[in-house]
């Protein structure tokens, strides 16, 4: 992404731009500025990143997506303004009401009375802080450490290429389930230190630190390919040091697939973490995730919507991430556009 | 060829020791074998005192993954013997691996009958409303966690059971009467985790398929094909399939283990007595050398597979080359 930017094909163009590789400002040459002003033409300068966004803000379904998300994930933002009760408020003369319109129950009550949408919004706040503080951490962690294995190598880039091998060759979820229902009677200080936060936090910490590794690799991979270049090599010999040289130069050309896998990371975190949840060794009660509320809900089976609403909105949630991750993919990386839909 | 498989084994011990050790070390210093007694008021210091010494609790955690690997080794009692039930591990495993690896092999023949079938129709009449269609349902199908899906078809079987008094399924268990692994009983038991399974992997099978049929269908020898005046049917059965089927092999071996995790949700909400109940209940129950035979259990499965896979693939496709 950061090659000269490009300048809008304009008739009669001849003078050389200049660009002045610090700031990344193009200059058009004086006589074309006054040519084309004369001629009534707009110059717009653009640069990747503009091309990008144009080409995201035309793929429909990411935009359906990314509408959908602000929507939920506003919800679950603002769920104390939004939820018509908390999530904790018990009314036991109202106890497994179907979904009404009468006293705003819209999904109607669980067990114990208190009203089921609230329960789902406050559910969507905690799913979609575990989601995003997932993706973030394990996206900064998985960038440093694979641009650390792909530009030095040596023994960080074994150590590392060893762990993510292991990590693909073995039953991740029954690992992580492993993790997650055991760290809570673990007495070490590493497990206390994390239990700490209290559940919610917890499961993020074991996700993250499962998560990590994919980023890592795709890192690590264009750092692979990348530092042969022969602009490397020109940024070496003009005396860049190695920040510079992967900060400048290289960590850009990876950030096309790391958003997209970021973007896709929030859903699978989302995922995992019902998951664990569902199976009871994520958050407990009287916290409310999405995956818990289904859990609960899985005691009632003829009262469909305890586990048929909550699922509604996990699925809803993770097309949406979907979405807005593959319109993100054919935006930020052409080349790697699959086949697809 | 020969040396590849063996090249492939001798690496893949060292990932199995390293992970198992990993995971030995986490699970025996997170949970306590011997937590059920230490509940007990009648158990003195005395006896547990004297337990974990007869169990090596009281040794260095390098050697007790020593005395593991011995006892998984074991001609007699395979994985060991559970501390918390006083249980042979193995025949537990045994059984519930059986369980489950009908309700896995089931699901994986429908879904890859089915993907693979929808997949070439799809890629044949490509941006056609069948295209459309099944494009969204498996783009549900990605989206769909494999708990809510099987919650779903549970609740809708109850409520059919409960309203008109008609059996169509089972929600539960294995069988009703006798033990048998293929009897009409059985297969009402076990329709719903494999529709469960097969229904998240389908959606897999059936985008693999369709892309890898359009990356077939316009290269040049299926042009030469169609040139020569073969008959499209011809054209697609003999010229284009048979290629596309290819990456397939590697995608059904790799959704083993992706649906060996599937199984730990599916058979708890349908309690089917498997490996991934086995696996759930007994990580609740902090039975830590249970939970350790699990886990190898599957991991070498999955290393097997992965072999497999890639032995398939050679086989397959001769331009790949083993050396």
């Amino acid at each position: 992404m950061t090659e000269p930017r490009q300048v809008e094909k304009i008739a009669g163009t001849v003078a050389p731009y200049e660009q002045n590789y610090d700031t990344g400002i193009v200059t058009a040459p004086a006589g074309l500025l006054d040519s084309t002003v004369d001629a009534g033409l707009e110059l717009q300068i653009r640069s990747q990143w503009s091309y990008a966004r144009q080409r995201f803000l035309r793929h429909r379904l990411a935009m359906i997506g990314l509408v959908g998300l602000i929507i939920i994930f506003g919800c679950g933002a603002f769920a104390s303004y939004v939820a018509p009760y908390t999530f904790d408020q018990i009314d036991l003369t109202n106890v497994l009401h179907g979904p009404t319109l009468k006293a705003h129950h819209l999904f109607g009550t669980d067990e114990i009375g208190r009203d089921y949408l609230s329960r789902v919004i406050y559910g969507i706040r905690t799913s979609e802080q575990v989601g995003l503080v997932v993706a973030a951490v394990s996206t900064i962690f998985g960038l440093i450490l694979g641009a650390i294995a792909g530009y030095y190598g040596g023994w960080i880039d074994n150590i590392l290429m060893r762990f993510t091998d292991l990590v693909l060759t073995l039953p991740a979820l029954a690992i992580l389930l492993t993790v997650a229902a055991l760290i809570e009677t673990s007495h070490s200080n590493f497990a206390q230190l994390i239990n700490q936060f209290g559940d919610q936090w917890t499961i993020t910490i074991i996700l993250a630190g499962f998560f990590w590794t994919g980023i890592a690799r795709i890192v690590r991979g264009v750092f692979l390919s990348l530092r042969e270049k022969e602009y490397v090599e020109a940024a070496k010999a003009s005396g860049a040091g190695d920040m510079r040289i992967i900060f400048r130069h290289v960590l850009p050309n990876t950030l096309g697939p790391v958003i997209v896998n970021a973007t896709l990371a929030v859903a699978a975190a989302i995922i995992t973490e019902a998951f664990l949840s569902f199976l009871g060794f994520g958050i407990k009660p009287p916290g409310a995730s999405l995956g818990s509320l289904i859990a609960g809900g899985q005691q009632f089976p003829q009262k469909w919507w305890l586990t048929v609403l909550p699922g509604l909105v996990l699925v809803t949630i993770v097309l949406c991430v979907n979405f807005v991750g593959d319109g993100l993919r054919d935006a930020l990386d052409p080349q790697q556009r699959r086949v697809r839909a | 060829m020969l040396t590849y498989i063996t090249r492939r084994i001798l690496y893949s011990i060292p990932v199995l020791v390293v992970s198992s050790f990993l995971s030995f070390v986490f699970v025996s210093e997170a949970g306590d074998p011997l937590a059920n007694l230490r509940q007990n008021p009648r158990t003195t210091q005395g006896i547990l005192t004297q337990l974990e010494h007869v169990y090596h609790l009281d040794q260095p955690v390098v050697l007790r993954y020593w005395y593991w690997v011995k006892d998984v080794f074991n001609f007699h009692h395979p994985l060991g013997v559970s501390l918390a039930t006083s249980q042979p591990i193995w025949p537990d495993i045994h059984r519930a691996f059986g369980h489950t690896l009908q309700v896995i092999l089931l699901a994986e023949i429908c879904a890859i009958i089915l993907g693979v079938a929808v997949g070439i129709f799809s890629a044949v009449r490509q941006y056609s409303v069948f295209d459309y269609t099944f494009t969204s349902i498996s783009f549900l199908g990605y989206a769909m966690p494999t708990f809510w899906l099987a919650l779903l078809l549970q609740i809708l079987f109850v409520d059919i059971y409960l309203k008109w008094h008609v059996r169509i399924f089972y929600t539960s268990g294995l069988n009703n009467h006798g033990n048998a692994t293929w009897s009409f009983d059985r297969l009402q038991h076990i329709a719903l985790p494999v529709a469960t399974l097969s229904i998240v992997s389908f959606a897999l099978y059936s985008r693999y398929m369709r892309a890898s049929m359009l990356d077939v269908i316009n290269s040049d020898y299926v042009r030469t094909a169609r040139a020569k005046g073969l008959p499209e049917r011809l054209v697609v059965m003999r010229h284009v399939v048979r290629n596309a089927l290819i990456p397939i092999v590697t995608v059904a071996a790799l959704n083993f283990g992706a649906l060996l995790g599937g199984a730990i949700v599916t058979e708890t909400v349908f309690t089917l007595d498997g490996m991934g109940y086995y696996f759930i209940q007994k990580l609740g129950q902090e039975d830590v050398y249970a939970v350790m035979g699990y886990l190898i259990v599957t991991s070498v499965l999955i290393v097997v597979f992965n072999l497999l896979a890639d032995l398939c693939y050679g086989f397959l496709d001769p331009r790949i080359r083993y050396d």
